[in-house]
């Protein structure tokens, strides 16, 4: 064979074997998006996980299953609130399911065993939910994105500061479950109230499941706050807010808490226990925003219970991934390019009713309302404003690079100034 | 069964299973790994629960206390993976020691509530030491050498740790000591009448049957880069418990069927419903039914019976 037979065979054999690559390609991008859901619809969180899905299905049923021509493919598997489980499921999804993304688990753990699965894989992976911090922060993983989701010590900051200098909060005293989501949300919470002045008294870590706190309410009442600072997910909140007044506390020491603790999927099953209980989130269902009252509207009428957090999370995740997959053209096979789209989306017609962006972190900038509990009309209770921080990220006032020097929230380390 | 049909079938079945990477390459491939890991728990666990007749409940504390050893020394101290796994097996294999050391002078009901309850001790330090442990969030990282990176690699490389431990553990089983395990089973008494120091037998064999689990917790390890409370939960132990006796106790490679079926069930069943536990209480309700023994048990008893008629 002479050189330039040579070149021609190996031209036309290269070509040749790459023609399967590019018709298989072209063939994926006719074909349908595939999203894979990960969601805990057994185990100890399973009505969290119900509402997930749910809220899911509902944005895809309402706006319609198709995106730039592509028809959108949902796939849910429980992850049985297990970190085993989930990492399992995940890898059916990827290996065996070829999603082009995931998205879901409530549980941190369950969240942070598959972003270390993806990690090594490249998989897109969305946590609406899960609120550990340094998934944004120290151990940022590039291909996974805390769409319409939240840093666990980026709303008590506000509600430590509006506390503060609002009403004059000086002395306060934290309960929480004893885990990541506590440590890091009381650990937003007093790093801000005792570098602006103010102290704390006593901080309880309970385990989770706890069925008795009147140990703890008792130390409490023993320690006189100003107000107490409480994080409960879960059982524990429910149980948490009727004992605070079995215990004769309510009304004598206000109540504060983290969002989950006066979440819709505790209070709905609560009647005036949870009155007048504060917190701080992006999210509101009692606001007066138009886009807000509209959704909560239509999610009651489909569902006929009033949106929780994971409810607005993981539709406002849909919407996000909506718009991403609009800027790609579809193409969500470029993963680069699609990641890049979903940092870029500015989502301005989200059911909060105002502009929400990513930082540079992947972390939403929100703005955070400070809420409290109060009765509707209709008898069922809800969360009203009292008032908005604006642009609240997951850095608060701090440099982000000089934040992140210091060590994530634990146990023993809660940021206490002084 | 001739001695040299036995091993032909034993070579066939290692064949076989080193085709798995290409005749159903990807997430098949991945699943056929967790089985075969799985499967060295659960003959760990047969060492005790068939031979020894003790039915510990404490396997997959043992197991999991390997898997934390061997990430926390490579992602958190940064070590060297290969150390990391003779570390976490000389952990597994210490705890193994220090609950035998509690356990081996009760039987029956008393050392299965006892087991359990060492491994829910592990559990809970495992859960509440957060500082070490992660708490409830685990450690995670993946530990995999270069040449393991890829799914297949890392089956073929399980395929061989397995193989290996699975011949260890029958040589174990065979062995004189075995044999004398056997005898405590069948009678503690008439053993130690004959002059064996029946205590010291029972810790030296869930000593190596805790070292066992150590090796499948360490393979674990760098099959899941991820650790957290649920993998030393009594789930676990559950799980790698019922492997063997749907397998069949006794029969220490039953281990390996009970892993696949219940592992391909899981996973099979999951697909069309999250009620698949109610699957597995079903077949494991037939099986205590129509094979007592096990399915390798079963399948023993059918294959005698043919021999004889012959």
């Amino acid at each position: 064979m002479d050189r330039r037979n040579f070149i021609k065979a190996t031209g036309t054999a290269a070509i040749a074997a790459s023609a399967p690559a590019y018709m298989t390609l072209a063939r994926a991008q006719a074909g349908p998006i595939k999203i894979g859901v990960l969601a805990p619809l057994t185990g100890v969180v399973a009505s969290g996980g119900k509402e997930m899905v749910e809220a899911f299905n509902f944005y895809w049923d309402t706006n319609g299953k198709k995106v730039a021509g592509r028809e959108v493919q949902l796939t849910v598997e429980d992850d049985a609130s297990n970190p085993d489980t989930a990492l399992q499921k995940a890898r059916r999804l990827v290996e065996q399911g070829n999603v082009h993304m995931l998205i879901g688990d409530l549980l941190a753990n369950t969240g942070l065993a598959v972003a270390e699965y993806v990690k090594g894989n490249g998989t897109p992976y969305f946590i609406p939910i899960i609120a550990a911090d340094d998934l944004t922060q120290r151990k940022r993983i590039p291909n996974v994105v805390r769409i319409a989701g939240y840093a666990a010590s980026q709303n008590p900051r506000p509600l430590a500061d509006w506390l503060y200098r609002k009403k004059g909060i000086r002395k306060v005293v934290t309960v929480s479950q004893d885990y990541t989501f506590g440590h890091e949300q009381c650990g937003g919470f007093v790093q801000v109230f005792t570098e602006l002045g103010g102290k704390v008294l006593a901080q309880y870590w309970h385990p989770l499941n706890t069925q008795d706190f009147s140990p703890y309410l008792a130390q409490i009442q023993d320690a006189k706050p100003d107000i107490v600072y409480a994080m409960e997910t879960g059982a524990d909140g429910n149980r948490f807010i009727q004992q605070w007044a079995n215990f004769g506390l309510k009304g004598k020491i206000p109540l504060s808490g983290s969002m989950n603790l006066t979440d819709q999927s505790i209070i709905r099953t609560l009647g005036g226990e949870a009155e007048g209980i504060l917190s701080a989130a992006h999210f509101c269902e009692g606001a007066d925003a138009p886009a807000t009252k509209k959704f909560v509207a239509d999610y009651e009428k489909a569902f006929n219970h009033l949106p929780s957090l994971y409810g607005f999370s993981m539709y406002s995740g849909g919407m996000w991934l909506a718009e991403a997959i609009k800027a790609v053209n579809g193409k969500v096979e470029d993963r680069p390019a699609f990641l890049a789209a979903v940092r870029k989306v500015v989502l301005n017609d989200s059911p909060l009713g105002r502009p929400v962006r990513l930082d540079d972190y992947g972390e939403p900038i929100y703005d955070v309302y400070i809420r409290e509990v109060k009765k509707r009309a209709d008898g069922k209770y809800w969360n009203v404003p009292l008032e908005v921080y604006p642009n609240v990220s997951q850095f608060w006032h701090y440099n982000p690079e000089e934040y992140m020097k210091q060590p994530p929230y634990s146990r023993t380390f809660q940021g206490i100034k002084g | 069964m001739s001695a040299s049909t036995k091993l032909g079938l034993a070579l066939a079945l290692v064949v076989l299973l080193a085709l798995v990477p290409f005749l159903a390459p990807g997430y098949p491939t991945t699943i056929a790994t967790e089985v075969l890991i799985f499967a060295t728990l659960a003959m760990s666990i047969d060492i005790l629960a068939g031979f020894a007749g003790r039915t510990p409940l404490c396997h997959g504390a043992i197991f999991g206390v390997s898997t934390y050893v061997v990430l926390y020394y490579v992602t958190v101290a940064n070590g060297n993976p290969w150390i990391g796994v003779v570390l976490g097996v000389i952990a597994a294999t210490l705890t193994a020691m220090i609950f035998a050391l509690l356990a081996v002078r009760t039987s029956g009901v008393y050392f299965l509530l006892l087991t359990l309850a060492l491994g829910m001790i592990v559990w809970g330090i495992c859960l509440r030491w957060t500082s070490v442990t992660g708490g409830e969030n685990g450690i995670r990282g993946s530990i995999r050498p270069g040449w393991l990176s890829q799914p297949a690699q890392l089956y073929w490389f399980t395929l061989g740790a397995t193989t290996a431990m699975t011949l260890a553990m029958w040589r174990f089983v065979r062995s004189p000591f075995g044999l004398s395990l056997a005898g405590i089973r069948e009678s503690e008494t008439r053993m130690r009448a004959l002059g064996y120091d029946v205590p010291l037998h029972l810790f030296i064999g869930f000593s190596v049957s805790g070292f066992f689990a150590g090796l499948a917790g360490a393979l674990y390890a760098f099959f899941n880069s991820f650790v957290s409370p649920s993998t030393v939960a009594l789930g676990q132990s559950v799980e790698g418990l019922l492997m063997a006796i749907v397998g069949g106790i006794g029969t220490l490679f039953g281990g390996l069927l009970g892993a696949a079926i219940i592992i391909a069930l899981e996973n099979l069943v999951s697909a069309y419903t999250e009620r698949w536990l109610m699957a597995l209480g079903l077949l494991f309700i037939l099986t205590m039914i129509f094979a007592p023994t096990g399915l390798l048990g079963r399948i023993n008893t059918l294959v005698a019976r043919r021999g004889k008629r012959k």
